[in-house]
């Protein structure tokens, strides 16, 4: 075990140290934030007030635009032509010039601007314009806004998953969210670190460092030591990018100065598109706010097994990584050179990617025979049973597959750590399938 | 007594035996060559020796018990391949290296402050290994090798890379760690480091020992019974029990001519029969060189 340590240690140490690392480390939860709050940073900059003149001929819109944060309306009373002449000069950002026969004439609605307007402007104006005609039309047949109001229906389903526990709020797409991202989240982690496991063998292995090391350990605790030292690595990665994620949004989202801003609020921003954004605020405001997608996604969340979600994503992360990283330090431990690994590396891939296609079809039918038997595989399960689990699987299939998965990674070390001891000592020609076998059997 | 005897080894691959019943005993505190043409089966036996491979049959004993985990400590091993970390500083490496020996960090730091000042190297501990040159990484390298102070240091070709200055100081360290009482696998194709160091010397020739014993008596055994004599004059006269083999003009008119005599003959009496005829400026034996010896030994197997 001390040995293991030492080797581990200095695995992990290497790598961590590696300017590579930092690099990375530092680089990716930057470019996180960034893709996460530019857009909500522009969505936000042009909330600066834009000042907007109208010129209302019809006299019957007085009451129709309301200042809101963004907008600031002034009616005046010159001619168009002068407005439109001094508009420079105004300090206005925007004119609108509503004519006389705009009841009998919808389309002769005229905006200026010194700029494009933006396309939020345009549809908030041309809106409530719209609606001021309607109301006024519907006036005039004799309906009030509030009776019609009243007439509109808003439909939207909230889904429920029936089980013993009985009637449960579950959200089919909360759930669709979480597994993709776990198993997004696997199949990364394992082809990065896989990959940097098998670097490291063929490291070794070229060097030739490696027959100084088996002199003194075992190739087994060689490979076991590098194996988690990688993994450490791996997590401490993970760790720190979730760390700095947070820590680098936040920083951006003060100095881009959305601190008036809540997180809720920041996300539902993020979640829909700015245009609605605005159109609520020049709208009207509804009498039933409908809850937006994202807090009903915060709240189906809420209905998921999380305690359950995470400590099987942890599990099936180790066990996947495990896994994948003996065959990849087998691989590893097999070639002389970049160029060879290809051959090797494609059918060990094979179940990973294709589970990652797999996934897509999964999630729509979580519960169906293809899902059940891939996620039994330990080659494919790390990634679809963590589709799956959001959407609740019993008990004795997580069993059975985390007991496979344990099976199936003791099973596939001990394999791998027969190719590794002989692989890593043979140089020259590059082995055939049928004689990877061959390794397996020679005594140690 | 001996520090390690190997029993009856026998290794196989698929195809190739490597080794085939090899056995030999390696007497403590000496210097033991371990000699064979390449793919002889030496890399084969010193990984065995390493416990890197298991033999399939036979078996190794050191200090008289079976070869074990607990050897590992006392077993320094220089491979013919070097290799090091590249991307490792030189003194992380080492104390890495030492640590994976057994020895504690302090222990290993105390021994490395030690050779790095006897090698005057001192600058070179913070340094990445991919920044020295092949001689002093290969300098590191010894040091990796004996720096857990182990009872039996294997080496393979110790001198590849050095150039002769480093070669004589390498070769200086091994004397010295003989004289500490350290026993030394020495293994190469350098004969004349073979005739300058080894005491004991074993062969291998397709996978199988083919000579083994003291330097001094493999020479003895391979002794031809030639003399060379320099001389002036000319040698009609001679005994026909002594053969003349060649002979040769030098370049300042003399003579060297080389005689072979029968195994019971009497030196001296081919002195006095020389003298009596020619002017004599030298004589004397032929001995085999290693290479010879190695040459010999290795053409004289049949190659199935």
């Amino acid at each position: 075990m001390k040995i293991i340590f030492l080797i581990l240690k200095r695995e992990y140490l290497v790598r961590v140290k590696k300017k590579s690392f930092l690099i990375m480390t530092f680089v990716t939860p930057l470019l996180v934030s960034c893709i996460w709050l530019v857009p909500v940073f522009f969505a936000m900059r042009d909330i600066d007030q834009k000042k907007i003149e109208v010129i209302d001929e019809s006299g019957k819109f007085e009451k129709t635009f309301k200042d809101t944060k963004e907008l600031v309306f002034k009616p005046v009373n010159t001619a168009v032509e002068t407005a439109k002449k001094d508009f420079a000069k105004s300090g206005y950002d925007v004119l609108v010039h509503i004519p006389k026969d705009i009841l009998e004439n919808p389309k002769s609605l005229k905006i200026y601007a010194e700029k494009n307007v933006s396309l939020e402007v345009k549809n908030g104006i041309e809106k409530a314009v719209e609606q001021e005609i309607e109301n006024i039309r519907l006036l005039d047949a004799g309906i009030d806004r509030k009776v019609l109001e009243s007439t509109k229906v808003d439909v939207s389903s909230d889904t429920y998953s029936l089980s013993e526990e009985g009637e449960k709020d579950s959200s089919s797409g909360a759930a669709t969210g979480i597994g993709y991202l776990c198993a997004f989240i696997i199949y990364f982690a394992i082809f990065i670190y896989g990959v940097q496991v098998m670097r490291g063998v063929m490291e070794e292995k070229t060097n030739r460092i490696v027959e100084v090391i088996i002199s003194s350990v075992k190739p087994f605790q060689l490979m076991a030591g590098k194996i988690t030292g990688v993994a450490l690595v791996g997590l401490t990665q993970f760790l720190l990018w979730i760390l700095l994620t947070f820590g680098i949004s936040s920083i951006m989202s003060n100095v881009l100065g959305m601190e008036s801003l809540g997180p809720q609020k920041r996300v539902e921003m993020m979640a829909q598109p700015p245009g609605t954004v605005r159109n609520a605020t020049v709208e009207k405001p509804k009498s039933e706010q409908k809850s937006s997608p994202v807090t009903t996604v915060f709240k189906a969340i809420g209905t998921l097994n999380i305690p359950l979600i995470i400590g099987c994503f942890l599990i099936y992360f180790i066990g996947g990584y495990l896994i994948y990283s003996a065959l990849f330090a087998a691989v590893g431990s097999a070639v002389d050179s970049d160029t060879d690994v290809q051959q090797f590396m494609f059918p060990i891939t094979i179940p990973l990617v294709l589970s990652f296609i797999m996934a897509q079809f999964i999630i729509r039918e979580p519960d169906g025979a293809v899902a059940f038997w891939m996620s039994m595989i330990p080659f494919t399960s790390p990634i679809i049973m963590m589709v799956r689990i959001p959407f609740g699987v019993p008990a004795w299939e997580i069993i059975l597959s985390v007991t496979l998965l344990i099976g199936g990674f003791i099973g596939t070390a001990w394999l791998a750590a027969r190719i590794y001891r002989v692989g890593i000592l043979m140089y020259g020609k590059k082995p055939s399938y049928k004689e990877l076998v061959k390794w397996m059997f020679y005594k140690a | 007594m001996n520090i390690l005897e190997t029993r009856h080894i026998v290794k196989q691959y698929a195809q190739h035996r490597a080794l085939d019943d090899v056995s030999i005993d390696i007497p403590r505190g000496q210097i033991f060559g371990l000699l064979g043409p390449n793919g002889a089966g030496k890399t084969s036996l010193i990984r065995i020796i390493n416990q890197i491979t298991g033999p399939d049959e036979g078996e190794v004993l050191f200090d008289g018990k079976p070869l074990g985990p607990e050897h590992i400590s006392r077993i320094g091993y220089l491979p013919e391949e070097r290799g090091l970390y590249k991307k490792m500083k030189v003194g992380e490496q080492l104390l890495y290296l030492a640590q994976l020996k057994g020895l504690s960090e302090r222990q290993a730091m105390e021994k490395l402050k030690e050779w790095f000042v006897k090698f005057d190297i001192k600058t070179w501990w913070t340094k990445n290994v991919e920044d020295l040159s092949k001689g002093m990484q290969q300098k590191i390298q010894f040091v990796a090798t004996v720096l857990h102070e182990p009872d039996l240091i294997i080496l393979d070709e110790p001198f590849s890379g050095f150039d002769p200055i480093n070669a004589n100081l390498i070769k200086d360290e091994i004397l010295e760690l003989r004289e500490k009482g350290s026993t030394i696998i020495f293994s190469t194709h350098r004969m004349e480091s073979v005739e300058e160091l080894c005491d004991h010397i074993a062969l291998i020739h397709h996978s199988k020992k083919v000579l083994d014993g003291p330097k001094k008596v493999i020479k003895e055994q391979f002794k031809t019974h030639t003399y060379h004599v320099e001389y002036q004059g000319s040698l009609n006269d001679l005994n026909p029990a002594y053969t003349i083999l060649d002979s040769k003009k030098l370049e300042d008119g003399y003579l060297r001519t080389n005689i072979r005599i029968p195994r019971d003959a009497v030196v001296n009496e081919l002195v006095r029969d020389l003298i009596d005829q020619v002017a004599v400026r030298a004589f004397g034996e032929n001995i085999p060189s290693m290479n010879d010896i190695f040459i010999k030994a290795v053409g004289e197997v049949p190659t199935t």
